[in-house]
């Protein structure tokens, strides 16, 4: 047993060896490019005639003045994604992970299934389902429910609902994991000390599964916050999101500078509302 | 309606929703249509399958995408699980610098992770292709493997390492026989995961494929004008494949009295 201790601590080198291929990896493809990306952000110049770096810390607040709806309009439409992923799946997670018995795992695999198809598939399926006079609205126009004029697609709640839809998975596995990892013994004890359902679930079963929200919430949250799929497939001009501007920044305008400050600023967007999240939910209650 | 039932339902109606986009999809996929747009039922045909590899570009994106996932997970697993067990079976210095790093790229938007890229590439003056799909879509996955693998190397006995280095086995036996067979359940999942990831993967390639067309690059072009039903049809036989996949691990679940490891997740 000595010896396998003093082997292990001896053996450092190895570790290295063994993280090295992929910390190269990282570094050359991640570091690199973010470091290269930040020096872009404070450039000036034109792709044709090649950017000069200027310490230019203007590009950003140029960046902000021309596109400060769309980060609002991002960091709100992963808000109300995060939300609603969160109260739709809660209390599915709930009874699967403690009432769901010998079938638990089945559940699981059914909610992960229409994952198999390509996220692209998808969001196509949805946008057409959603379309005009699609199967739905078609419907439900035929029947004289809804006026003629009456459309889902191109508006907010489109690009919402495709994000709600894609991105509900990720919230429900983290929701699950928690839930599931529960000591049944402690909901009894609770229950034994004359607490009522309400009470034990506020007090015993929420604050135990809070890693797995706060999990979940980011997981949900910061794709859905950089997103643009969504918008580009059921959106219109009044659902573009930041990321639609950062692809079209790099794309189309060829401009890298803008596009590298908006990267950032999305990014510093999101270490925000993480952090005011983490915050609220404490964290304490984290560790678990 | 009774107490204990509300949620049961509620579960079952979720499940209903997922179900939605996936089952429309299946159905379009043996329609009839009239003209370029798929939009309107008309009639049951099986023409789709029949002619399932018709669409010249569609089976160009397929075998590229399946080459781009095949060789990025090769490399994203080797590198991936070479770190899970550096971090999880040794203490060094920069340990939990190399945790946060290895967290990071996740923790990233992906539009942002194809934009630095791309900016990269162009300043290298490299020209975008099937090399840059794969080193970005090793890049994405490192992460996702390190993290899977490291699940089952964190809870691995060290005893049983330990006893058979007593009983006369040198470190590379060791690993071989019993590290190795241990964790591979593990490694398969994050292979599965990667290979997922890659396959699905639209914002970063959208970036870094120049010229090369991947499934999901292709059907998203395609949809501006009009998708085949072919689309349809590829989207179902994928489908098929989880059922398959689900069949396969109740059974064995059954046989097992325990589950296989969740299976992966397509990632937005």
């Amino acid at each position: 047993m000595a010896e396998a201790t003093t082997g292990r601590r001896g053996r450092g080198l190895v570790a290295y060896l063994l993280a090295l291929p992929g910390a190269l990896w990282l570094g050359i493809f991640f570091l690199i490019p973010m470091v290269t990306m930040f020096s872009l952000s404070l450039q000036e110049g034109s792709f044709e005639r090649g950017y000069v770096f200027t310490g230019r810390v203007q590009n950003y607040f140029d960046a902000l003045s021309l596109y400060d709806t769309q980060l609002y309009r991002s960091l709100i439409y992963g808000l109300i994604v995060t939300v609603v992923t969160l109260a739709l799946s809660y209390p599915m997670a709930y009874w699967i992970a403690l009432r769901g018995g010998r079938y638990k795992n089945l559940f699981l695999l059914l909610i992960l299934l229409p994952f198999f198809t390509p996220f692209v598939i998808r969001t196509l399926s949805w946008k057409f389902i959603l379309a005009d006079e699609g199967i739905f609205l078609g419907t439900l126009k035929d029947w004289g429910i809804l006026p003629d004029s009456y459309q889902l697609l191109a508006t907010p709640t489109a690009v919402v609902c495709g994000m709600i839809y894609n991105f509900l998975p990720f919230m429900a596995l983290p929701l699950y994991v928690a839930l599931e990892r529960l000591d049944p013994r402690l909901l009894d004890a609770s229950n034994d000390l004359y607490s009522n359902r309400t009470q034990t679930f506020l007090k015993v079963t929420l604050p135990l599964s809070l890693p797995g929200v706060f999990a979940g919430s980011l997981l949900t949250f910061i794709p859905a916050v950089g997103d643009f799929i969504n918008a580009d497939l059921l959106g219109g001009v009044n659902t573009t999101m930041i990321g639609n501007v950062i692809q079209r920044e790099f794309q189309t305008n060829l401009d890298f500078p803008t596009g590298s400050a908006l990267s950032f600023l999305l990014m510093f967007g999101i270490l925000v509302g993480v952090f005011i999240y983490a915050r609220a939910i404490g964290t304490e209650e984290l560790s678990g | 309606m009774k107490k204990g039932r509300i949620l049961p339902i509620y579960t079952g109606l979720v499940i209903a929703y997922l179900f939605i986009p996936i089952f429309v999809m299946a159905l379009f996929g043996f329609n009839d249509p009239v003209g370029r747009f798929n939009f309107q039922w008309h009639g049951f045909t099986l023409e789709w399958y029949r002619r399932l590899f018709d669409v010249e570009e569609l089976v160009i994106g397929i075998k590229n995408s399946l080459l781009v996932a095949t060789v990025s997970t090769f490399f994203a697993t080797i590198f991936g699980t070479l770190m899970a067990l550096a971090i999880s079976r040794y203490k060094f210095r920069g340990r939990s610098a190399l945790n946060l790093f290895i967290f990071i790229p996740m923790a990233t938007p992906e539009v942002v992770l194809g934009v630095s890229l791309l900016g990269l590439f162009v300043t290298l003056q490299l020209s975008r292709g099937f090399l840059t799909l794969v080193i970005t879509h090793i890049l994405f996955c490192i992460s996702y493997v390190v993290v899977t693998v490291r699940a089952r190397t964190t809870n691995l006995d060290s005893n049983l390492e330990d006893a058979a280095q007593d009983l006369g086995a040198d470190p590379w036996t060791t690993f071989w026989t019993v590290t190795f067979p241990l964790i591979l359940p593990g490694i398969v999942a994050g292979a599965f995961l990667a290979f997922a990831l890659s396959i699905d993967d639209y914002v970063i390639s959208s970036f870094n494929a120049g010229s090369t067309i991947t499934l999901p690059l292709w059907i998203v072009g395609a949809s501006r004008i009009g998708v085949p039903p072919q689309v349809n049809v590829m989207g179902t036989l994928l489908f098929m494949v989880g059922v398959l996949y689900v069949v396969g691990a109740v059974i064995a679940g059954r046989r097992k009295e325990k589950l296989i490891a969740p299976p992966v997740l397509s990632k937005g």
